[in-house]
């Protein structure tokens, strides 16, 4: 027996109750719970706003849709961040997509910014990292570097006339698609296995892809810690990870920070060891890359 | 209707939705195909392959814009970030119209990312006839409705789907994408007769119709667009391409996406129809279209024939 609930009476109250039973956690089970967390009845809930039929009651009829939207979450979700899956593993990964989508719902009409939130939230969900926190968190780190990279603007390049015209007042622009990161661990190789192998799975869950997933964990749990510094850019638009001295990061990060030319050289190098006299070359070599790259622009 | 003022004055014939496994063999192969339907949702982004691969598609094709997150029945506002992006793709695209759902999938500015059934309530036609008159004027292109397929009904509905449906596009005073497998499949869901909604839905507003395939389970249908085209799909297009003409026809196939050859060819089977329609638009013989379909399309699979039986058509 559950307690009846009143019916709608606006389309407003109608959409707000229904995205509530439809965005409301599964089971572990995959259905829709009977009752919610905060106690209140699905059931009645079902009731009060789905007609049943001849083959469906209204909770069957409306936990079609509370399984469809957390499948289809949960599929993007998966194929954002196969990187961090392979380091938590599947079940750890499972427990913590589902934290997060519920604490973080879609707020965008793209699913392509699903993930947005998901650094900033392990600052509160630490407990979601795994045995390997942080291992798991530059993974995520990265592979939002990557969504970000992969499909940012590419704006015109800076000509060489006023690329040649810069002092140290002059405050560079970057394109928008780069991003620059210091890591704890060499992720980048890690991730770029993990594509390469689910780029040739037909299905994330046949046989194959599970043995590789176990593999995965194997190999992660062996990963040591190496302080890298890498830029994740893209170059005729595929996605690459161009590893960075940290005089590099630190040029680029206070350059991405809007700070004047003279200002970022000399906080990239401020604790830097390398030598005064090797300072000009280094400065000119790494100019003259990340031109080449189309990385400043107008 | 083949051309109207809901879809361009334009005859587009028969399209595939272009979808990324088959980028390479379109890109290519260059094969011959009417045009492409976009998810415009897809290509709503500043960079990188998805424009490039576009740009190279629109240069060669014609391309037709279908969103799946507008939810023109969401009591919420419009998203101006979405409005923007939109119409800056349609000037990308030239698309002659514009498509998205009868539906709606946000509230207070969460996005479920699903196409949810609207009740049908005079309130609701109001607050979705009023959103797309807006995307309409924004972006300055016809902008056409499609019905869903649907799980569930509810109480607080007033008039039929295809009441609603009609409804809408008269206030909005837009046009109609039409999918008959969407009719389908919620006919089967909700025991109606499909062909008593295709029969009512004003024919003159018909822009594009969808055809896809579904998934049956024991106790309803699922959209699912991994599969061909079944007969009784076919024969309800056959209907709509009746009553409508030859209108552009485009297919969906979504999942288990098998190859390019394979999914157009399956769309090039509204052809039949389509000839025979237009044949039979002079004199409007009512059976022409149904009547010249090659008979292995038209007749019910077994498990067609399970599901009539057991869905208790009125």
């Amino acid at each position: 027996m559950t307690e009846p609930s009143s019916s709608p009476t606006s389309l407003l109250e109608v959409q707000r109750r229904m995205a509530a039973a439809v965005m409301h956690p599964l089971t572990r089970q995959e259905n829709m719970p009977r009752r919610r967390r905060d106690g209140a009845s699905n059931i009645a809930e079902a009731e009060a706003i789905i007609r049943p039929n001849d083959r469906l009651s209204s909770f069957e009829r409306l936990e079609i849709y509370n399984r469809q939207y957390w499948y289809r979450l949960f599929s993007c979700f998966e194929e954002d961040f196969p990187g961090l899956q392979a380091i938590l593993g599947r079940a750890k990964f499972d427990r913590l997509m589902r934290a997060y989508l519920t604490d973080c719902p879609s707020e965008s009409f793209s699913l392509r910014n699903l993930g947005s939130r998901l650094d900033a939230w392990f600052d509160q969900h630490p407990e979601h990292l795994g045995p390997h926190p942080v291992l798991a968190r530059d993974m995520a780190r990265l592979e939002w570097a990557h969504i970000e990279a992969f499909d940012s603007e590419e704006r015109a390049r800076l000509s060489a006339q006023k690329l040649a015209a810069i002092d140290e007042h002059s405050r560079l622009h970057l394109q928008p698609y780069l991003r620059v990161l210091a890591l704890s661990y060499p992720v980048d190789d890690l991730l770029l296995q993990v594509r390469n192998e689910d780029g040739s799975a037909t299905s994330s869950t046949n046989n194959a892809s599970s043995t590789r997933k176990r593999h995965h964990v194997r190999h992660v749990a062996a990963l040591a810690p190496k302080a890298i510094h890498i830029a994740v850019h893209r170059l005729e638009n595929s996605v690459w990870y161009k590893p960075l001295s940290p005089e590099e990061f630190h040029l680029l990060s206070a350059l991405l920070d809007g700070k004047p030319l003279g200002d970022s050289i000399d906080l990239a190098l401020s604790t830097s060891p390398l030598p005064e006299d090797q300072r000009p070359a280094f400065l000119q070599e790494a100019f003259a890359n990340w031109a080449m790259l189309g990385w400043f622009t107008s | 209707m083949p051309a109207n003022r809901f879809n361009g004055f334009t005859d587009y014939g028969v399209g595939i939705g272009l979808r990324i496994p088959h980028y390479q063999h379109i890109l290519s192969r260059k094969p011959v195909v009417d045009w492409f339907e976009i998810i415009s949702e897809n290509y709503m982004v500043d960079g990188g392959r998805p424009l490039e691969v576009l740009d190279q598609i629109i240069e060669q094709y014609k391309i037709v814009q279908h969103g799946v997150s507008m939810y023109f029945g969401s009591v919420d506002p419009l998203s101006r970030e979405h409005l923007k992006r939109l119409k800056q793709l349609v000037r990308r695209t030239h698309t002659p119209w514009l498509s998205d759902h009868l539906c709606w999938g946000s509230v207070d500015g969460r996005y479920t990312h699903d196409l949810l059934p609207m009740p049908y309530t005079w309130e609701a036609v109001e607050v979705t006839a009023q959103k797309i008159r807006q995307v309409q004027d924004f972006t300055e292109v016809p902008v056409v409705v499609e019905n869903v397929s649907s799980y569930a009904e509810f109480h607080a509905s007033e008039m039929t789907e295809w009441e609603f449906l009609t409804e809408v596009v008269e206030r909005a005073d837009c046009g109609i994408l039409l999918d008959v497998n969407n009719i389908y499949v919620s006919s089967k869901n909700h025991s109606f007769d499909p062909f008593e909604y295709v029969n009512f839905v004003p024919a003159h507003r018909v822009a594009q119709i969808h055809i896809a395939g579904h998934s049956k389970f024991e106790k309803y249908i699922l959209d699912t667009h991994d599969h061909p085209v079944l007969p009784a799909v076919w024969r309800l297009y056959a209907r709509a391409i009746e009553r409508c003409g030859p209108t552009a026809t485009l297919l969906e196939w979504d999942d288990n996406i098998p190859s390019f050859e394979e999914v157009h060819a399956e769309a090039l089977k509204a052809n039949k129809f389509l000839k025979a329609a237009a044949e039979a638009a002079p004199t409007r013989n009512s059976l022409a279209a149904i009547q010249s379909a090659p008979k292995s399309m038209l007749e019910p699979t077994l498990s067609d024939s399970a599901l009539l039986e057991s869905g208790s058509a009125r």
